[in-house]
């Protein structure tokens, strides 16, 4: 799976300051492929959703144009008409989106799974169980849909970036808070008091590993920001719309 | 991977974007408000039980400058020890590298809300001397605000007010005190500058002539949040107190907001309004309104003791 804690966490590009929009102009096959992962993984799901929402295409439909989507970025160079000056990112492959259904529709001979490339591996029936969660929005309201959902993704290659991380630190109770305070629906929400007893901490334990978890995870979210933006003004312009303001 | 809901999203949003304070003596509370620049949070300081408003700017601050700023606004509130002008406790950069301050958190509408509440005119005229006496005490200490308007003006509970937001305040001479050592007129200071808010800038602030600005700067903006205040049911002498206030001259503007609060308080005596030149008819129509009363009672008087000398005479 391409969003999976193995690829999403580090080593593969160093902590900050590396973009895999710049490593996916690479002359380096593999580089460019690595760097492809870390756009797939953050992308691949709004790109399937908004394929459903957007243009109402069927499942197959779908997925064949997201994996040509993607094999087309890097492989024929689309990611290389990228001008971070003149667009954030997500528009700009919503854009290209939109062409390759209309070029799509142009052109009978499409061909299938990539134009030929190995298929990427994406857990499509993950992503049609989400939607049948939240609903196919109306196409015109797709927009906020796709950028809704590149949250929702970014968020979620954090989370399992930030699971691994803690379950590689020993601190398995980091994580069971952060998931049983920010990530459950439980209602009523639970008390600090509630977490210390259900697990075996003093509240101020609670508090402290709270905030570490936190801290980690706004962390990992504007590295993966870093990365999957093309210059330090369009990530600084993506963390304030993000987070409310830019990071140091 | 587990599914985020929506409400997680929104979760995992607010705890990724809120301040960090571990190593702060503060508890997050919540967010109060967001600025151009900055977030106001509500916090607790749990060691004195006080809830404080911590302004955290949302900038980057890679050469200090901001941090600098800051520094300099606290300095300058530490000066300024007034009711109507809301203390800074401290200044301090959060783990994350972001400069914050905490301040006094204060309950209650800014003057844009309540200038839509149903306050009578004597009341928004005594609350708006209050603003008054808040930026004159400023002015004494040698401080220009110089981004007064509605927004940064709260009002309490008690109809106390704060005049909050000192972050473009200027000093008007070179001090001989502690704040000797702020920075001089640099980055939002700075000479030429265009800084303040349109619709409450006065003309020399908006044409960014810095050396030029005085406490009549401060006047013109007073003016403004005084028609802001006073809404589509300005009587004329008050319409006159606020164009004079916001003259395109600063010479033909009241030299000070105590002259300024001097020509309020004669509007709510029934006084002649230094703003607002009468004619005879003017006058005799104030002066009724002002002394209605004995108006009446002399009238009643003369007719009465007319009206016996009339019959008594017969």
């Amino acid at each position: 799976m391409a969003d999976d804690a193995s690829q999403a966490g580090g080593g593969i590009f160093p902590a900050t300051g590396w973009s895999a929009i710049e490593a996916a102009r690479s002359p380096d096959p593999d580089e460019r492929r690595r760097a492809l992962d870390r756009i797939v993984a953050v992308y691949w799901r709004p790109v399937y959703k908004y394929l459903r929402a957007r243009h109402r295409r069927n499942r197959d439909d779908a997925q064949d144009l997201t994996q040509e989507f993607f094999a087309s970025l890097v492989g024929r160079g689309t990611l290389e008409t990228y001008d971070p000056s003149r667009a954030r990112l997500r528009t700009f492959l919503r854009g290209c989106v939109d062409a390759l259904v209309a070029n799509a529709e142009r052109d009978a001979r499409r061909l299938k799974r990539g134009g030929g490339t190995s298929p990427l591996s994406l857990e499509f029936e993950l992503a049609e169980g989400e939607l049948a969660r939240s609903g196919l929005p109306a196409p015109e309201r797709s927009d906020d849909f796709f950028e809704k959902e590149w949250i929702r993704s970014l968020f979620s290659s954090a989370v399992s970036q930030l699971r691994a991380e803690c379950a590689a630190q020993g601190k398995p109770a980091h994580f069971a808070l952060f998931e049983r305070y920010d990530l459950d629906d439980a209602n009523p929400r639970p008390t600090y008091s509630d977490l210390a007893r259900e697990l075996g901490l003093t509240p101020s334990d609670v508090t402290n590993y709270l905030a570490a978890a936190r801290r980690e995870f706004r962390r990992i979210v504007l590295e993966l920001l870093r990365q999957t933006t093309a210059s330090e003004a369009e990530f600084r312009r993506e963390a304030r719309s993000l987070l409310g303001h830019a990071p140091e | 991977m587990s599914w985020l809901s929506d409400d997680a999203l929104s979760r995992l949003r607010s705890a990724a974007s809120a301040p960090d304070l571990s190593g702060t003596r503060y508890r997050l509370l919540g967010e109060i408000g967001r600025g151009g620049m900055s977030t106001v949070f509500l916090a607790e300081d749990p060691s004195l039980g006080r809830r404080v408003a911590l302004k955290v700017l949302d900038v980057p601050d890679e050469t200090g400058d901001l941090a600098a700023r800051l520094g300099r606004e606290a300095r300058i509130l530490a000066r300024l020890e007034h009711p109507g002008i809301a203390p800074v406790h401290e200044v301090g950069r959060l783990p994350d590298g972001r400069v914050y301050y905490a301040m006094k958190f204060v309950s209650g509408p800014r003057l844009d809300a309540y200038a839509a509440s149903s306050a009578t005119l004597a009341e928004r005229l005594r609350l708006f001397q209050r603003i008054l006496e808040a930026v004159a005490f400023a002015h004494d200490r040698g401080v220009l605000h110089r981004d007064l308007k509605p927004e940064n003006i709260m009002v309490g509970p008690f109809g106390e007010v704060l005049v909050m937001d000192w972050g473009l305040a200027k000093q008007l001479e070179a001090p001989a005190d502690p704040l000797a050592d702020l920075p001089a007129s640099r980055g939002h200071t700075g000479h030429g500058a265009v800084l303040g808010t349109p619709g409450y800038m006065a003309p020399e602030q908006a044409r960014g002539e810095v050396a030029s600005l005085d406490v009549r700067t401060d006047v013109f903006a007073l003016g403004a949040v005084l028609l802001h205040l006073l809404g589509g049911r300005t009587p004329a002498p008050l319409l006159a107190i606020c164009r004079k206030a916001m003259a395109d001259a600063p010479a033909e503007r009241y030299p000070s907001a105590l002259a300024l609060h001097a020509d309020v308080d004669r509007y709510l005596d029934g006084r002649r309004v230094e703003a607002y030149p009468e004619g005879p008819g003017r006058k005799a129509a104030r002066l009724y309104a002002r002394h209605r009363i004995a108006f009446w009672l002399i009238v009643t008087y003369l007719v009465v003791r007319g009206s016996l000398l009339f019959f008594g005479g017969r």
